[in-house]
């Protein structure tokens, strides 16, 4: 009896000692989580006040009714305005939309994937050179440098010039639809080099010897190696210029001829010039869900092929 | 056929191979055959040249100059997918997107084997090195020593002519290294394939090699099976390079006699011209101290006083401190052993054939 009392003392303690640590643990995690919390808070602040509540409020508006004289009155909450996207106006402009933005996403990635490539397997001072390189563009404003390929581009401009003396005749691309890819292509380049440099950057290029080594050519190595490895890159690269090719406003205003009107124009104008409110809230409201979705699902899918 | 006179043809032949990285010479004119089956080790330290060796046979790299030859054909410019070489990288170089099965198999699928038969080789080369049950494990899974066996299974499966190895037990504890050696020379004498092995470590190649290249600034100073590296080195870096040594610095007097720096007089034939400066090797283990005494018993002598003894279990290392210099000598730990202390007056006595001579 005595030996099973002194054991059930001996764990009587022991669960003393037990439970006191958790409790003073459970403290300090919460005074931490606090501390982390105020750090970000003036981060949070502003993204609720500028990035939530608009959303909210565009989501709002896009169920609200738009009266005889094209103002919104929020009341007889309805679904009209998702049933005018519907329309076959407007679908030719998604699916133009898509298209131009798929298209300045792979031609992006074909041209930068090299580059991206030879930057990260040079010497760490031509690297830094040439990353500057990359980013002189941004110095001047976007705008202007839009203006700078209407110039280029022009019917009397130097690529028509030098396609008129190499024998191929004056050229009629802007105002096109070959404008606006080259000018989203311009605009958006820098945002898929840098993912693409980064996630090869990362790869030991030890890995491209060996499979050189078990009989791998340079494009199977590229194909079986290569490309996997440097996925998170081709992802992020491609989301980054995917995105703001989908929404692009200024550059199809200015390179775009009148019958390539983009999402982005059309919801300026449903806004601005048809005073439609909520047709322009519905449409920006559900390529932002479109846009969330596709982002996830390639997420989710790159995170698999890691 | 073969004409049964004329000599085989080496798995790899080197003539007047050279690199150059702009100004630097890696690789200066090496000459050098490695025999069908042989075990050929590059031994030398860091930056001498031996892994550009092995990286130029891989097709890693492209010689500036020479000839490369694998099994009579030269290779000096063909890329590294058209050699019939696989490499055993140094930090094993395995496919961290792949998993085990598909790591052992890449070569195969390259060279366009059937699914099922690649994985049926897989399969094989996985036993091979003890790894049957991890083929579904990704590399990061594995431990270092179990990561280096499956770098070996994804080189081997391919059945290359030769096996190009860098380093590849650099990364492991001693103990896994030790173990790693002689399973890897058991698995050579099995398949027969040719090895090329890199190590910077004397212990390593000594070991394991039919033959040891010792590398230096470029320069292949000697090609020689371990024995005759070890007790007849060609120069004073070979010799302090391999083993511990003594290199006791003298002058050739007559066709019979070396005079030593501090005048001492020691019997050694050794053919080269008079006035010579060379360098006595006296391996720590071939001589023997023992309590100052002036009759050597017709053995070579020099006096000294004990500065150090360093107990290492299974023997002593004596430093001795002789009149120009300091030398080691190695007494093993025998329970006859008489055991000397620090500061007593010794005579340091060797036999005149324990001895070799290199020109300084």
């Amino acid at each position: 009896m005595t030996v099973a009392e002194t054991a059930d003392t001996a764990i009587v303690i022991d669960e003393g000692v037990a439970a006191a640590t958790p409790e003073f643990e459970r403290a300090a995690e919460r005074a931490k989580a606090r501390r982390g919390f105020l750090i970000a808070l003036p981060a949070y602040a502003y993204l609720v006040l500028f990035f939530a509540t608009p959303l909210v409020i565009v989501a709002v508006y896009s169920f609200a009714t738009r009266n005889r004289f094209g103002a919104t009155e929020l009341r007889d909450w309805n679904l009209e305005s998702y049933r005018r996207l519907g329309d076959s106006l407007v679908r030719d402009i998604v699916f133009r939309s898509l298209w131009l933005a798929l298209l300045t996403t792979l031609i992006c990635l074909v041209v930068s994937y090299p580059f991206a490539y030879f930057l990260a397997t040079r010497s760490p001072l031509v690297r830094n050179v040439m990353l500057v390189f990359v980013m002189i563009p941004f110095w001047s404003n976007f705008l202007v440098r839009n203006f700078a390929w209407r110039v280029l581009l022009g019917n009397d401009g130097p690529v028509s010039r030098v396609s008129e003396l190499i024998g191929f005749g004056e050229t009629r691309i802007l105002f096109t639809p070959t404008a606006v890819v080259l000018g989203l292509v311009y605009g958006f380049m820098p945002f898929m080099i840098l993912p693409l440099y980064a996630a090869i950057e990362r790869i030991d290029l030890g890995l491209v010897e060996a499979s050189r080594d078990l009989y791998a050519s340079g494009w199977q190595t590229f194909r079986r190696v290569l490309l996997p490895l440097s996925m998170p890159g081709v992802i992020a690269g491609s989301i980054l210029v995917f995105v703001p090719s989908l929404g692009a406003y200024v550059t199809p205003e200015i390179l775009g001829g009148a019958k390539t009107t983009l999402l982005g124009s059309y919801i300026v104008t449903q806004f601005l010039t048809a005073r439609n409110w909520p047709v322009g809230a519905a449409l920006s409201f559900v390529l932002m869900i479109v846009m969330l979705f596709a982002t996830i699902i390639y997420f989710r899918k790159g995170g698999r092929t890691l | 056929m073969n004409d049964e006179h004329a000599p085989p043809t080496p798995a790899v032949g080197l003539h007047g191979l050279t690199k150059r990285f702009g100004d630097v010479v890696a690789v200066r004119a090496i000459e050098l055959e490695i025999g069908d089956g042989e075990f050929f080790s590059l031994l030398g330290p860091s930056g001498c040249g031996k892994t550009t060796t092995l990286r130029m046979i891989a097709g890693l790299e492209f010689p500036t100059e020479g000839s490369l030859t694998i099994f009579g054909q030269e290779v000096g410019t063909l890329p590294p997918n058209k050699r019939p070489v696989n490499t055993v990288f140094q930090n094993y170089a395995l496919f961290p997107h792949l998993d085990i099965h598909d790591n052992v198999a890449f070569g195969l699928r390259m060279q366009g084997v059937g699914k099922k038969d690649a994985s049926r080789r897989v399969g094989e080369a996985l036993e091979m090195v003890r790894l049957g049950e991890m083929g579904t494990r990704r590399p990061s899974q594995l431990s270092g020593g179990q990561q280096q066996r499956i770098a070996l299974a994804r080189a081997l499966v391919n059945r290359p002519k030769v096996l190009l190895l860098d380093e590849p037990l650099g990364a492991l504890d001693l103990k896994l290294r030790q173990e790693m050696q002689g399973e890897l020379k058991s698995l050579q004498r099995e398949l027969g394939i040719t090895f090329v092995f890199v190590t910077h470590d004397q212990e390593e190649a000594l070991t394991m090699s039919d033959r040891i290249g010792v590398m230096h600034d470029g320069d292949l100073l000697q090609v020689d099976p371990p024995e005759s590296i070890y007790e007849h080195p060609v120069n004073r870096f070979v010799a302090d390079f391999i083993g511990q040594t003594n290199l006791l610095e003298g002058t050739v007097e007559d066709a019979d006699t070396i005079c030593l720096a501090n005048g001492a007089r020691i019997p050694l034939t050794t053919g080269l011209p008079v006035g010579t400066s060379v360098a006595v090797i006296l391996r720590p283990e071939r001589a023997s101290v023992t309590p100052r005494a002036d009759d050597a018993h017709g053995r070579s002598s020099v006096d000294g006083v004990i500065r150090s003894v360093t107990y290492l279990g299974n023997s002593i290392v004596y430093q001795i401190g002789l009149d120009w210099m300091k030398i080691d000598v190695r007494e093993e730990n025998r329970p006859d052993t008489h055991r000397l202390d620090a500061g007593a007056e010794v005579t340091v006595s060797w036999d005149h054939r324990a001895v070799s001579v290199v020109e300084n």
